[in-house]
């Protein structure tokens, strides 16, 4: 596959210029409302698509391949890279499959649960935010990206105060988390749950009712059920087709029972319900951590699992004890040796249905690691999705189904 | 002179450097599926097909079926049973073991909340059935298996790379295929942005982020043997001043005057 002359640009086996009146115009990988590197190949008809090839693979890492080579701690951060806008909750999905392939699952102490959860629903804020910034921005409404990365700069502070990264947070690990809350941490909390109901109001007030906006969502990138079922979709993608299902409700984790919260859904399919969702998602997750934070004042101090054989003690057990320390040697350098099984843990991340698939031959080293990544079917759909809308609402299409590639290429 | 100890080429992922002798990996449980939830989807399926082994792990139920029946099997699950998302499919390398490729299909019905994994069995060159017609989203999945894993997919209707160009060489999930990647990997940039005239020029990608060339003074460093840039590397080391290893970290400390900056 050489081409004659190497500065004439060569797509393979495309003939861009043809003899009907169709046109086949490349869209991306280098494209602003690409939202990462996915190139779409349209064939089109006048204005009107009348076939889409997505093509993904230009932020391909081998994440899996590496995840077989890493032991179980090792690979954690590396799942930050994935879903980047919302990475907490990346770090929760892998270390909530290898708790329940050890089986340590109810372990975990409340402390942790509670913190994590926080952390969760604080980078759904941030993910929603980002979320509606790039896709008004997309779509033509400047402002709304600068008033909420105003506020998404607020959450990102927390998470910074919390974990000491803004964007890869490594903020959780297998059998617990790191750190507890900072001092004043639960105060300043409180402050940006005061502030952002507000802000979320601005937003709606700029959007919600506004023309233009409403012309160039309503209707577009209808899915049908049907259609969301057949591709997988999950997350806010099958609650826009009036599907409600949440893997929190419906296949609870964490304390998820324990807190009340409602599970928006909406019947329109197309993405102005999908924009509705996003919003009173926010709401919702404002009132999990309203929740939460009387929840925490109740726990013990005990943040990482006591299990011995897989999970490393606490600093000053390792300092000061023996045998602590030696195991403490053996699980770094060799790493923890799961039972053989297999296991696969579905969370409900921000995209949609983020779930480890772990097989273990019982080795430090996971003998199969697939991860089931949202954005992966979200972008099949476009195949689909696109044909029959025109070249101008590509954008909002590709903006609602909020896709990230960091996790479609892993 | 002592010989290299040989490493099978069928797996060449990384392996743990200790195993005790004595030890022997405990197994998660595999539950009966009687008296579950899964009970009635399993029962109609043996009606139909034959089920070579179904038992409950964490929470899910497994099912193993012949590769033959796989469009069949899904079509029952998802048409009688209301298994109604393919959420999932992939395949695990075995070939190292007995020569063939595991493929799972992990199955999720709205409805119930219950997820339900079936998997088979192929040898090495045989091709599975595609399941697309039944699940759209197989698609792409099946395309991804076969990138990752060769594994040939009948009946497809665009089979080909989702991840990798359209011209690699090789299967990079395959417990064969080396992390750093192998030798056509290596060459692949040079010879598609240059031309294989350039090879020896250019010579291979390096691949590996740990490696450290200490004859090239231009790109590595050697720490305390630190040499001017494109030096020989055998020449004189510079003398760095700046930094004493042998001084205190904090040259005087009063405690009246320390106060704690920030207490976490």
């Amino acid at each position: 596959m050489q081409q004659r002359n190497r500065l004439e640009p060569y797509f393979e086996n495309l003939a861009f210029e043809r003899d009907d009146n169709r046109m086949v115009i490349n869209f991306g990988p280098q494209h602003p409302s690409a939202h990462g590197q996915l190139r779409l190949i349209l064939e089109m008809d006048g204005e009107q698509i009348v076939k889409a090839w997505p093509d993904i693979g230009y932020l391909h890492r081998g994440m899996e391949k590496m995840g077989e080579n890493m032991i179980y701690n090792e690979f954690l951060p590396t799942t930050d890279r994935m879903d980047y806008i919302a990475a907490t909750s990346n770090n929760y999905a892998f270390a909530l499959a290898v708790e329940r392939l050890l089986g340590i699952e109810d372990k975990v102490p409340r402390r942790a649960k509670v913190i994590r959860m926080i952390l969760l629903e604080l980078n759904r804020i941030i993910s929603h935010l980002f979320w509606l910034a790039t896709h008004a921005l997309d779509v033509g409404a400047m402002s709304v990206f600068l008033y909420c990365f105003r506020e998404r700069e607020y959450a990102m502070d927390l998470m910074e105060d919390y974990c000491g990264a803004r964007l890869t947070h490594s903020a959780v690990r297998i059998g617990g988390v790191p750190l507890d809350l900072p001092e004043g941490w639960l105060d300043r909390l409180n402050w940006f749950l005061n502030i952002l109901p507000e802000q979320i109001d601005l937003y709606e007030g700029l959007l919600t009712e506004n023309r233009i906006w409403r012309m160039r969502l309503e209707n577009v990138g209808v899915v049908t059920p049907e259609m969301a079922k057949e591709w997988a979709c999950s997350g806010i993608m099958l609650r826009g087709s009036g599907i409600p299902y949440d893997i929190r409700k419906q296949e609870p984790y964490e304390l998820y029972d324990e807190v009340e919260f409602d599970v928006p859904v909406a019947e329109t399919c197309d993405s102005y319900g999908r924009y509705k969702l996003y919003m009173e998602e926010m709401r919702q997750s404002i009132r999990i951590i309203r929740q939460l934070i009387p929840m925490y004042k109740e726990t013990e101090p005990q943040l990482m699992a006591h299990v011995p054989e897989y999970i490393s003690a606490p600093k000053e057990d390792i300092m000061t004890q023996n045998y602590s320390l030696m195991q403490h040697f053996v699980l770094v350098t060799q790493g923890m040796r799961p039972p053989v099984g297999e296991v696969y843990v579905p969370t409900e991340s921000p995209k949609g249905e983020l779930g480890f698939y772990i097989r273990s031959e019982g080795d430090p080293y996971p003998y199969r690691m697939k991860i089931r990544a949202p954005s992966f079917w979200h972008t099949g759909i476009l195949q689909d999705l696109l044909p029959g809308h025109y070249l101008a609402d590509v954008v909002t299409i590709i903006g609602s189904t909020n896709i990230v590639f960091g996790e479609i290429d892993r | 002179m002592m010989m290299r100890p040989y490493r099978p080429k069928a797996n060449v992922q990384k392996r743990a450097y200790y195993n005790d002798r004595f030890w022997v990996a405990p197994r998660i449980p595999e539950e009966p599926v009687e008296g579950s939830p899964f009970e009635e989807d399993l029962l109609s399926l043996k009606r139909k097909f034959s089920i070579e082994k179904a038992y409950i792990q964490r929470g899910q139920m497994v099912v193993i079926i012949n590769p033959e029946d796989n469009k069949e099997v899904l079509r029952h699950l998802k048409e009688e049973r209301g298994y109604d998302v393919l959420s999932e499919m992939s395949a695990i390398d075995y070939l190292e073991r007995d020569g063939t490729f595991e493929i799972f299909y992990q199955l999720l019905s709205l409805e119930r909340s219950q997820r339900v994994r079936v998997k088979c069995r192929i040898k090495e060159g045989e091709a599975i059935e595609s399941v697309e017609p039944i699940f759209r989203s197989a698609d792409w999945s099946e395309r991804e298996m076969f990138d990752m894993f060769g594994i040939k997919v009948n009946n497809h209707p665009n089979l080909k790379r989702i991840l990798m160009p359209d011209d690699w060489v090789g299967y990079p999930l395959r417990k064969s295929y080396p992390l750093q990647g192998d030798e056509a990997a290596q060459w692949y940039e040079v010879d598609k942005i240059f031309g294989k005239e350039y090879r020896e020029i250019i010579g291979p990608e390096q691949r590996d982020p740990a490696y450290v060339n200490p004859e090239d003074t231009c790109n590595f460093a050697r720490i305390k043997h630190e040499v001017p840039r494109c030096a020989d590397p055998e020449s004189e080391p510079i003398k760095i001043e700046k930094f004493n290893d042998d001084a205190p970290l904090v040259e005087t400390f009063d405690l009246k005057e320390a106060k704690i900056v920030n207490r976490r």
